[in-house]
Parts: C-alpha cells; structure tokens; sequence
C-alpha cells in the first residue's frame, strides 16, 4: 500500500512539474479559452438572448453553467494526450517496464485532470461572480457542481485514454476527439435550453449526458436547492453508468495495449 | 562445468496476426555474461527483448528469468531487472536528475539509497554537468547515457538493452562498450541486442544470429567463426561485368574446393576449404567467364561471414548507413 502511495505521487507529480515547464500551456490550462466564452459570449449575447426563453435574468448568469461542463468536456476528452505522447516515444514502455501497480499510470492522470478541472471550474465560477452571477446555493452547491465535474470528467478522461491506447497515430486521436466534441457541445443545453431548439435535436440532447450534468448545474446556480436536487440526483446516477462504461471500455483497451 | 543459468527460454513464439516475429527460441544466458541478439531489422531482436522485461506476452512457449515466469511472476521478474528501450524513453521537460528520482520511486528505492545512488550514476555516464537541464537540451547521445543510466537505477542483477549505441559517434560507442564492461565486471548478467557486426564480436560472450525471427547460429563468436572453418574469398568484380557474376558464381559452385558462394552486389564471397588451393581455380574460373577482377582478398571467417553463412544474406546492404 505504501508503495501503491509512492508511485502515484510520484507519477502525479511529474504531471504537474511538466505542465509548470510548459510554460505557454500553463497559460491557457488555467486562463482557459473557456473563459472567454464567457466573458465575450455572455456579454455579446446579452441583447440577443431572450430572457423568456433562457429563463435566467441574463445570458451570462445562464452560460455559466455550459462554459463549467465545457470545461470539463475539453479538459476530459483532451486528458489522454499526454499518454499517447508517452505511448509514441516508448516512455510510458519505461514505466511499465519497473514493479509498478498496472493501474498507478492510469491513476495518476485521473488525479492530475480532475483536479486541474476542478482548479479552472472554480476560476469559472470566480470570474462569473465577477459578473455578477452568484449561485444562489452557495458554497455546499459549488461542492455539488464541482462534484458533478469530477464525475463527468472521470469517464470523459477515460474515453480519451481508451482512444490513446487504441490508436495507431496521433492524428486519429485528434480527429476522433473533434468529431466528438462539437456535437456534444451543440447537442446539450450548454448554449441554448431544450425548450428553444427543434424537437429532433432536443431528443437527441437528451441522450447527451453533458446535457443532464448542464441542467442540474444550472439550477444550482439559478434556481435553488428545491429545484436542484432531484437534478442532481438524476445527473449522478446517470454519470455512474457513463463512468462505468467509460471505465469498462478503457480498461480493456489498456490491456489489449499493455498485453 | 555446468554454469548457473540466469535466463531460459523454451520454444518461445509471438505472432502478429500471421506473421511470427518470433518463433521458436530456445536458448539459455548464463549469469555473469554478456548475451547478444545479432540480426537485421525487424528480426526480433526487441520483440524477444520485450518478452523477456515481460511487457508482452508469448503467443506460445515459455521465458525464465532467474527462476521466475515471466508471464506468471511479472511482477517479480520486474524487481530484478532494468532495461534500456530502443527508442530515447525521456521526457524532454523533465531534468536528468528528475528522471531518476522519478524512477527511484517506482523502484520504490528508499530515501537515503536514492540520494547516495542517483550522484553516483549521473557521474558513471558523465552527466553531473547537465543533470539539472531539462531532458529537451540533451544531444542524443546524452540522452541514451541518462536511458543508461535509468537502466541501472534499480540496481537489477540481469540489465536489458535494446541497441545500445545505435545512432551514437565513435567514442560515445566506445564509452558505452566501456561501461558494459564495467558492468560485466560488477557481476550483472546483460542481454543486448545489436545490429552492428563489431559490437557483437568485441562485446559480446556469446551470442545468438537471429533472422526473420528465429536462431539461426548460436555460440560465442570465436566457436561461430572457427565453425565455419576454412577460409573466406572474396572478389570484387568491375561494374561493366556486373551481368556475367551470375555466371561466374555457377561456374565457382561445381568447383570441388568450395563450399559455397554468396553474390553481393558488387561481386562474390566463395567460400572455401584453403585459400592456397583454391585461389588458382577460382581465378581460371573468372578469365573463362571473362570477369574482370577488380580486387580479391581473402581472410579467415569473420562475423559477418558467419552471418551470411548461417543466413544466406548479408546484415545489412552496402550503401553507406542512413541515421534515423
Ligand atoms: N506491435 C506490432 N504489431 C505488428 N507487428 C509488429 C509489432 N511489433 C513488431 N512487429 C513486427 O515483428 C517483427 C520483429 O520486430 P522487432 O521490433 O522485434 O525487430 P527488431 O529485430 O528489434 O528490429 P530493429 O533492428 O529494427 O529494431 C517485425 O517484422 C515487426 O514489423
Ligand atoms: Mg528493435
């Protein structure tokens, strides 16, 4: 178990030492893109966005809740890349090659992603404050929200490791993770409610569980607890199916590769 | 004298779909020498390698190490050894320094050894200097003294390494050769892999001649050599007669003194039971197909004949060697 301990440690931290070399990366992991939708999107569309149709008192206070589980899209599908590079120049052959616990690897990057996720999820929500957006469930329903990133991030982080693991190139892993990411994004809530799109794309949305995890979030934020939790109950049941098959798929993707 | 066996293999096979890369070894590596697998590319040399650090499974057969299946007992065969991928395995953002601390803990070394081993090692390969730069600034050849070094982190009593000193100028060859033997010294049982005829021949205690997968020859390079026996001719014919080598080389085989002929392209290797006795006939055999002979040498079995005599072809072509 001590030894379990050490190699994830270790493993975790050199992670964070090369995300804290790479410079230019550092930059836009913690001042994520993601920001800017916010900032620029939320204040762009003020005017455009209909408040009955959004039912939020501005466009700002009812995107906060897609530019959270945004972030937790692109950090989770993005979270394999690194051990593809590994995969490519045999490093990750290194590692596998000294008495390490199968799984620590794997472990490690869970860790390393989801709590980089969790560190921008709050600068999200800082910044959203910033503008005046506060969750009216406060402090315990900033811990639900960032529960609910971390539950959606684990299986994201799983699919793009499977992916890693599986493809022959890394041009594969990025061309599959662009197909899979615009249509989660435009097929959910994070831009517009269910109620605003055309049915066939609502349905489909409904079948997107970055569609649920956006709901409860956003009542979080918006409505209150009465209206919350029943969400969130639902949202985490459904992310622990999502995991469980995220999970399933990447373990057995990692065996195949690791023989 | 029986000698303790530090590494077995029984019939071992891995296949990719239908090609074998490896099919059937069986060999044994005794404990204190240093193991060579001599072969081309793609002959399996780092696919057995891979086998034997257990980072893939045989299709079919079996692999010891110091008492231990590598498929059953991985893990424990993993406590003992240390290895040295082919392919530079760095993290160009990591330090020299980082990697090994990096390593020391997934060894689970303890504290105080890590601390007292890690100066050590970076001063063996020479990179105390540059120990503290990011891996990205290294040349190449510092890179594969830190995979060295990284090699024998954990101490281990059987090190791997996949072509040491492929890609590497003389005297960083010559220094790597220089700590294998050191190593050798120490007592650590190595196995390498190479495609360099000479680092097989000087390195090397024994070694097995692999090709398309399977052991073609198998002893130390002197009993290789003088189980050629006799001698070898070698011709090198002038590029305007290149159509007729075909024939000379028919001509050459029905000749009762030699024992066989292997064109290159740029003329023949005959070879032969005396050089004295069958000089003369081989050069009456060139005027009568009208071969003009640019050059005839003749020497005793070296290792590349013994290569193209257990493999019917040459280990590499003779164009000048491409660097990856
Ligand atoms: N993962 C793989 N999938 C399919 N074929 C493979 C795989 N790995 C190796 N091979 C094939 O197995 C054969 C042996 O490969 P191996 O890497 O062991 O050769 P090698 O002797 O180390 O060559 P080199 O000198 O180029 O390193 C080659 O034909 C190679 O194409
Ligand atoms: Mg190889």
């Amino acid at each position: 178990m001590n030894e379990y301990l050490q190699e994830i440690r270790a493993l975790t931290m050199r992670w964070v030492r090369r995300l804290s070399r790479e410079k230019f990366s550092m930059l836009f992991t913690l001042v994520q893109p993601m920001l800017f939708w916010l900032i620029f999107f939320g204040n762009l569309f003020q005017r455009a966005a209909d408040p009955q149709v959004t039912q939020a008192p501005n466009y700002i206070s009812f995107l906060a809740a897609g530019v959270v589980v945004m972030t937790v899209l692109n950090n989770g599908l993005a979270g394999g890349v690194d051990l593809l590079f590994d995969k490519e120049n045999g490093f990750l052959e290194r590692l596998m090659s000294t008495p390490i616990n199968r799984t620590s690897v794997v472990l490690s990057r869970f860790l390393f992603v989801t709590t980089i996720t969790c560190l921008q999820v709050l600068v999200i929500l800082g910044v959203a404050w910033f503008f005046g957006v506060e969750a009216v469930t406060g402090l315990p329903g900033i811990a639900v929200i960032l529960l609910i990133s971390m539950l959606f991030g684990v299986g994201l982080t799983a699919i793009s490791m499977a992916l890693a693991f599986s493809v022959k190139s890394h041009g594969d892993f990025f061309s599959v993770l662009g197909f899979l990411s615009l249509p989660m994004i435009f097929l959910s809530s994070a831009l517009v409610p269910l109620q605003a799109m055309p049915a066939w794309m609502s349905m489909l949305a409904k079948f997107n569980p970055m569609t649920w995890a956006i709901d409860a979030v956003r009542s979080l934020i918006l409505s209150g607890w009465a209206e919350a939790l029943p969400k969130v109950g639902m949202v985490v049941m459904i992310m622990l199916v999502f995991d469980a098959i995220c999970l399933y798929g990447s373990a057995r993707a990692f065996r195949r590769a690791m023989g | 004298m029986s000698r303790a066996v530090a590494i077995e293999t029984i019939k071992l096979r891995k296949t990719y779909g239908t090609l074998a890369a490896v099919d059937d070894l069986t060999f044994q590596v005794y404990a204190g020498e240093v193991f060579g697998l001599l072969g081309p590319n793609g002959a399996g040399k780092s696919t057995t390698l891979r086998i034997l650090i257990t980072l893939l499974r045989p299709t079919s057969g079996q692999a010891i190490v110091l008492g231990h299946d590598v498929a059953r007992d991985a893990d424990l065969v993993r406590r003992l050894i240390g290895y040295v991928p082919q392919e530079r395995a760095i993290d160009r953002f990591l330090t020299g320094r980082e990697h090994l601390l990096l390593l020391a803990d997934l060894y689970h070394l303890p504290k105080d050894e890590a601390q007292r081993r890690i100066p050590e090692l970076l001063k063996l390969v020479d990179l105390e200097a540059r120990a503290d730069q990011p891996a990205k600034t290294y040349s190449g050849g510092m890179k594969r003294k830190l995979d060295i070094a990284c090699g024998l982190l954990p101490n281990p009593k059987v090190l791997f390494l996949d072509e040491p000193t492929l890609g590497l100028d003389v005297q960083s060859r010559l220094r790597i050769w220089d700590y294998v033997r050191q190593l050798k010294a120490r007592g650590i049982t190595i196995v390498m892999t190479t495609n360099y005829l000479d680092e097989a021949d000087q390195l090397c205690d024994r070694l097995a001649i692999l090709d398309g997968g399977r052991i073609r020859a198998m002893g130390s390079p002197a009993e290789l050599k003088a189980g050629l026996g006799g001698d070898i001719v070698s011709l090198t014919i002038g590029a305007e007669d290149a159509g007729r080598i075909e024939a000379l080389a028919t001509a050459l085989r029905v000749l009762p003194m030699v024992r066989a002929v292997t064109a290159k392209p740029s003329g023949l290797d005959i070879r032969v039971e005396s050089s004295e006795k069958a000089l003369p006939a081989v050069l009456e055999a060139a005027n009568r197909t009208s071969c003009r002979l640019e050059l005839v040498d003749y020497h005793r079995p070296r290792l590349d004949d013994v290569f193209v005599a257990h493999t019917g072809h040459a280990i590499r072509s003779e164009f000048p060697e491409t660097e990856e």
